[in-house]
């Protein structure tokens, strides 16, 4: 199958690349990009004339029920959900059920991706066994499986003997490690950020301290061990100011956000909306204006979409009672890309928040545009209007806070191996 | 923020919290409960009110006093009352909160009372009822307990005169108190002039002064020169461990003893919420001394309840008979 992309202003923050090009696409690959290949006939050509044409995204984080939870959502809905995105990657933590501990299990994962997945699927390995905290796990059988990191995933380690050996024999195995910076005890009394809304309402509040506690000890133990280490769903501003000064020092750490921690504050709970319920907890105004200077500043390279498919009764009821977590597959690219209309960030920015630095830090090779790379890419049309209505999700969790929210950029047209696995009807 | 506490005339449709109450219907609860306390002098003391409606006591939650209050509250409006008593029914067997309400709503309740250990479980339930059912607060976890807090604010009345000249401290556990949240609500809406609040920083929020509050953590500096001291109730489970070292402790810095009283004004009343604990937030001597109108609150209760019943059944129907 030959194909061509025309007209549409092609934005690949890896080659530099914001122009408006054609792209030429044979038998999966990317063969040109500008001007055509000679004797090159398409079977069919894609017109994107006034759309952008960037890689497909490549999210950081996402959980889609399996194998255990498909009464929630399956591979299948969730990497639907995912194409109408743009998303053509996913990586899904080691907390799934059973846990990704062993090579038995990212077999079973791969097994049901490859059957009914319609993108590009990755796993991070459990950091321990069982994600107990206390034996490692066989990281370099995770690794020659096919793990392109490991991770305790929410269950933070306590015992920081354990941390870091883990963060020693991750390293020794050039394996990244991605962190959920957390505190135990101090997340444990709580559900909602610790602040003036807790206050008002009266819910268990987790202080900003829970983050940056366990942030400052892995910091210490990164640059020990010396590790690569990447910070999943940062949501204090403290945090960004001790990211960056880690970096600074050139430890090999990275950052992401949410786009809800982007968004949303602690004031979105409102009376107790439990749809606004999520891990870490939204924070302060100030929190996230911060987390927004910290994507300009590129100490946060990434923004990931933290996936979190639920069934209704997962919300239904009092506010500690409900399942933290968002749906954010459908909806990653247009908040972020509402940044850069809300001239808070760049498109250039905001482009490669979601393409070429989450595949940098996964070590992958996709994210990118260049010519004999994969041609998994995403088309959308940044002068569309439409309004976000979770009931019409793909995915099978309905559990966005971002219901009657205007959008632009809606998606168009994704591409994954060449082919179009995704037309907007 | 919406208020869906009240019909679109701005009458009382349901009783969850003092937010975003305003003083007049603040006041008309009160003026109302005046009416009602005349009648527990009377022999016959029921009015025919609420008669023909069903009231369902929903405790998740134990309790004695407000369950009893609102019991006779509703018996003396001569509405049909049910008290269900659900930790030990139908939701540990793992029916969820909302099965149940639809269960018992589907027996034409026309108004629950609702006690629930998570904060937020009475606008839970509001939300998820019927239109033609109302929905009382009787307590959800750390967030709010309007009816406690009005019965608090009638007897402050009784007592002074004029809101905006009292200096009221609240002294003990606000950090898990319902009751203090909307105390603080209903003192700030009633336009009172310096609220305070007193207590260890392991019982105090970190935000607190968001509420609007003055904060103090020295019973002398805190009681000087205030007319209503309200002293909360110290759950068993939270006097030894990480918020505190001992009961014994707790009463030395915090326990309202006579000494520490002598700071207030000399007419000051003090009040608690009960049941209370003895010789830990309060001396005896104190308790039963003739600045405590702590039994007076209970009595209160039963006109509050009989008036915010009244006033949430009322408006519903009326509307019906507007609608019919």
């Amino acid at each position: 199958m030959k194909l061509k992309i025309s007209h549409g202003r092609v934005i690949d923050p890896t080659n530099l690349i914001d122009d408006q090009l054609d792209i030429y696409i044979d038998n999966s690959l990317i063969i040109a990009i500008g001007k055509a290949p000679e004797n090159f006939t398409p079977d069919r050509i894609i017109d994107a004339t006034d759309q952008i044409v960037c890689p497909g995204l490549v999210d950081l984080s996402a959980r889609l029920g399996e194998p255990s939870q498909q009464h929630t959502a399956t591979i299948a809905s969730e990497t639907l959900a995912a194409i109408k995105g743009g998303i053509t990657t996913l990586c899904i933590p080691p907390d799934t059920d059973p846990i990704i501990d062993s090579p038995a299990a990212v077999e079973l994962l791969e097994d049901h991706a490859a059957k009914a997945g319609n993108a590009n699927i990755h796993t991070i390995g459990a950091l321990t066994q069982g994600l107990e905290g206390e034996l490692l796990s066989e990281m370099r059988a995770l690794k020659q499986a096919g793990c392109v990191g490991v991770s305790n995933g929410l269950n933070a380690i306590k015992n920081t003997l354990v941390l870091r050996r883990a963060m020693e024999y991750a390293a020794t195995l050039d394996l990244t490690l991605f962190i959920n910076a957390a505190d135990p005890w101090l997340q444990s009394q709580g559900c909602i950020h610790e602040g003036m809304v807790s206050t008002r309402l009266g819910l268990g509040g987790i202080p900003e301290a829970a983050e940056t506690i366990a942030i400052a000890r892995d910091i210490s133990l990164i640059e020990q061990s010396g590790v690569s280490a990447h910070f999943h769903s940062i949501s204090s501003g403290k945090s960004v100011v001790m990211i960056k000064e880690a970096q600074d020092r050139g430890l090999p750490i990275t950052a992401d956000v949410s786009p809800h921690h982007l968004h949303l504050s602690e004031h979105d709970i409102g009376n107790y909306d439990s749809l606004s319920h999520v891990m870490p907890p939204l924070r302060s105004t100030r929190d996230r204006e911060q987390l927004q200077q910290g994507v300009r500043d590129g100490v946060i390279s990434t923004i990931s979409s933290h996936h979190r498919p639920l069934d209704n009764d997962a919300k239904l009821g009092p506010f500690a009672d409900t399942t933290p977590g968002i749906s954010g597959l459908e909806t990653l690219l247009a908040l972020t890309l509402k940044l850069v209309d809300d001239d808070e960030l760049s498109l250039q920015q905001a482009i490669a928040s979601l393409t070429a630095h989450p595949a940098q830090i996964l070590g992958i090779e996709a994210g990118h545009l260049s010519v004999g790379a994969k041609a998994d890419i995403c088309i959308f049309d940044p002068k569309s209007h439409c309004e976000c209505r979770p009931e019409h999700f793909s995915s099978a969790g309905k559990n966005s806070p971002f219901a009657a929210w205007h959008f632009n950029n809606e998606v168009t047209f994704t591409l994954l191996d060449g082919n179009a696995v995704y037309e907007k009807g | 923020m919406t208020n869906n506490q009240l019909t679109e005339n701005g009458q009382l449709k349901h009783f969850l919290t003092i937010e975003g109450l305003k003083r007049d219907l603040l006041t008309d609860i009160m003026d109302r409960a005046e009416q009602f306390s005349s009648l527990s002098g009377r022999q016959v003391k029921k009015v025919p009110l609420l008669r023909g409606k069903t009231i369902m006591n929903l405790f998740f939650e134990n309790s004695t006093r407000t369950r009893t209050t609102f019991e006779l509250a509703a018996k003396r409006l001569s509405a049909d009352v049910m008290n269900l008593n659900i930790n030990t029914s139908a939701t540990s067997k793992g029916e969820s909160l909302l099965d149940t309400l639809h269960n018992l709503q589907a027996m034409h309740t026309d108004m629950f009372v609702v006690r629930h250990h998570q904060s937020g479980a009475a606008e839970f339930i509001a939300q998820h009822v019927a239109p033609h059912v109302s929905v009382i607060n009787a307590g959800d976890g750390c967030h709010a307990h309007p009816t406690q807090a009005m019965l608090d604010m009638f007897t402050i009345r009784r007592h002074k005169k004029h809101f905006p000249d009292l200096r009221v401290a609240i002294v003990g556990d606000v950090l898990h108190s319902r009751v203090a949240r909307s105390q603080i609500q209903a003192l700030a809406t009633l336009g009172v002039g310096e609220i305070r609040i007193i207590g260890p920083k392991t019982l105090l929020p970190t935000d607190s002064k968001t509420l609007g509050v003055h904060v103090y953590h020295d019973m002398e500096q805190g009681l000087q020169d205030v007319d209503v001291i309200i002293t909360l109730r110290l759950q068993f489970e939270r006097m030894q461990g990480a918020l505190l070292p001992s009961a014994q402790e707790y009463f030395e810095s915090y326990g309202l003893t006579q000494a520490k009283l002598d700071f207030a004004k000399p007419d000051a009343i003090v009040m608690h919420p009960g049941p209370i604990n003895r010789g830990v937030e309060i001396a005896s001597p104190v308790a039963d001394g003739p600045q405590s109108v702590i039994l007076e609150q209970v009595t209160h209760g039963i006109a509050v309840r009989m008036a915010v019943m009244s006033m949430a059944l009322g408006s519903r129907s009326e509307q019906q008979e507007a609608t019919s």
